[in-house]
């Protein structure tokens, strides 16, 4: 069973979402990190860049696989994690302390799901 | 709907995560993942389960003239007890698969091909075969293993005599006995790496799999999967067919020279590998310079201008590096050259380099 933290909101692509005074940091869930197997490369915008609600902001690799990291959120970059660009391992070792971006002037949020909903469709993917 | 190999049950139980390749459901990777299993193979042992690939039987008087007919490399002066790589070509010199050849005896030759070209293969062997040659599709009746990395020889010797392990790369021994299990056992691979290739009956699998997982535990042997397989191959520059090679592209083209014997009197797409002369385009290795991972099938550009395009790429797990192949223009396929590789809307700088990417010490 994937790692769910109660206290973050999720979305059906698999980032987590954190809002703290108007600013949202964006992340993989455990369940992501796994599915993808060993990451070794992380493309991040910059700050100052726009992203926007269901399009997506940055690709993850792994080994054998790219995917694209969707944006949760309307707004500008307030700041990326560039530890992942030299050690994009990070995000299995920790998926919840490895964010990707952080999010300001934010205009628009998709819906997204508590713990237990996320933990659902978790759930059905694997069946 | 994919079939299982003799070893599904216990890949699940391994923890293998399942996916479909070429037309059986095969472990991408186990619990510790693609890198750990790289690495196992490059510094200690892995065991790969390859039964889906595909085996026909040539036997009969004429047995040598057909293979000398069908395939590109030279089975002339071959000894038997050993193994030689080669293409089947179609008639345009496009390469139908590669494959290897065992030779058991005098009027008896074992081929081994790609499990996703076994039927067109088969098919294609059927139609050239001379009078006086039989060919039988044994591939449902075996089970292959592949014990590979450099503490492969302690593993096996744990398991078999002295006199019953092969000591040269591309020699095997037809007749051993392991665990009372009759088997075959060669001194071949797909990795870059030492080890062996162990063929038995599809019933003998499971328990072939148990006995090399338990004699290899001291030594750090992990079960890998096709992940680990294709990083470990594309490390190694081995071609895979679909990706370097396919129906369209030659042997030549794909830079295997080697198993193309142009001085023997005929085989099939010989008159158009000759009648073609020097390729235009050839393999070559890149690594790249900028940030990013080439994939296949991305275009590769030189001062703007498209020379080729990537065969095959993925981050090598032991070099810390994105590599890849590609199929480049020979005009502008020299060592040291500076290109750019399209990765999805991308360009990331990269760089021509000799192949292959690593080779053992």
């Amino acid at each position: 069973m994937s790692n769910i933290p109660e206290e973050l909101k999720y979305t059906k692509s698999h980032e987590w979402v954190k809002e703290e005074d108007g600013v949202i940091t964006v992340g993989l869930t455990d369940y992501a990190q796994s599915a993808l197997g060993d990451i070794v490369f992380i493309n991040l915008p910059e700050e100052g860049d726009d992203v926007t609600a269901g399009q997506a902001f940055s690709d993850v690799e792994s080994v054998k696989a790219v995917s694209d990291v969707f944006s949760p959120v309307t707004g500008k970059v307030a700041a990326i994690n560039e530890e992942l660009l030299d050690n994009p391992a990070l995000v299995n070792e920790d998926p919840y302390e490895a964010w990707l971006i952080k999010v300001e002037e934010v205009s628009d949020t998709e819906e997204l799901m508590d713990a237990a909903a996320y933990g659902q469709v978790c759930a059905a993917e694997e069946a | 709907m994919e079939r299982k190999t003799p070893l599904y049950d216990i890949h699940v139980e391994e923890g293998g995560k399942m996916v479909p390749f070429a037309g059986y459901l095969l472990p991408v990777q186990y619990g510790t993942g693609v890198i750990k299993e790289h690495m196992a193979v490059r510094q200690q042992a892995g065991l790969f389960d390859v039964s889906h690939m595909g085996e026909v039987l040539f036997t009969g008087p004429t047995a040598l003239d057909t293979l000398n007919h069908l395939l590109t490399n030279d089975f002339t002066n071959m000894p038997v007890g050993r193994v030689r790589y080669s293409i089947m070509c179609n008639g345009q010199g496009g390469t139908v698969d590669d494959l290897v050849v065992y030779k058991f005896g005098e009027q008896s030759y074992f081929v081994v091909v790609n499990a996703a070209n076994r039927h067109k293969d088969f098919a294609h062997m059927k139609a050239n075969l001379l009078p006086g040659t039989e060919a039988q599709d044994l591939s449902d009746t075996i089970a292959q293993l592949a014990l590979q990395g450099p503490k492969a020889p302690q593993i096996i010797a744990k398991l078999l005599p002295e006199d019953q392990i092969p000591k040269k790369y591309y020699t095997a021994i037809p007749n051993v006995t392991i665990g009372g299990m009759r088997c075959m056992i060669s001194r071949t691979g797909y990795t870059g790496e030492l080890g062996y290739e162990i063929y038995t009956a599809a019933e003998n699998g499971p328990a072939l799999w148990t006995l090399l997982r338990q004699a290899g535990a001291e030594f750090g042997l992990i079960p890998c999967g096709l992940g680990a397989r294709d990083t470990l191959r594309l490390e190694a520059a081995m071609p895979l067919y679909g990706h370097e090679m396919d129906d369209t592209v030659t042997p030549l083209e794909a830079g295997l020279d080697f198993g193309v014997k142009l001085d023997k009197e005929e085989f099939i797409g010989k008159d158009a590998l000759v009648s073609a002369g020097t390729p235009r385009r050839v393999r070559v290795g890149l690594v790249a310079t900028g940030r990013g991972i080439p994939r296949e099938h991305q275009p590769v550009y030189l001062a703007g201008e498209q020379i080729g395009t990537t065969t095959s790429g993925t981050f090598a797990p032991l070099l810390g590096k994105a590599i890849s192949m590609a199929l480049v223009d020979a005009a502008h396929s020299a060592v040291g050259t500076a290109v750019e590789i399209d990765v999805r809307g991308r360009r990331v700088a990269a760089q021509i380099v000799p192949l292959p990417f690593y080779k053992r010490a």
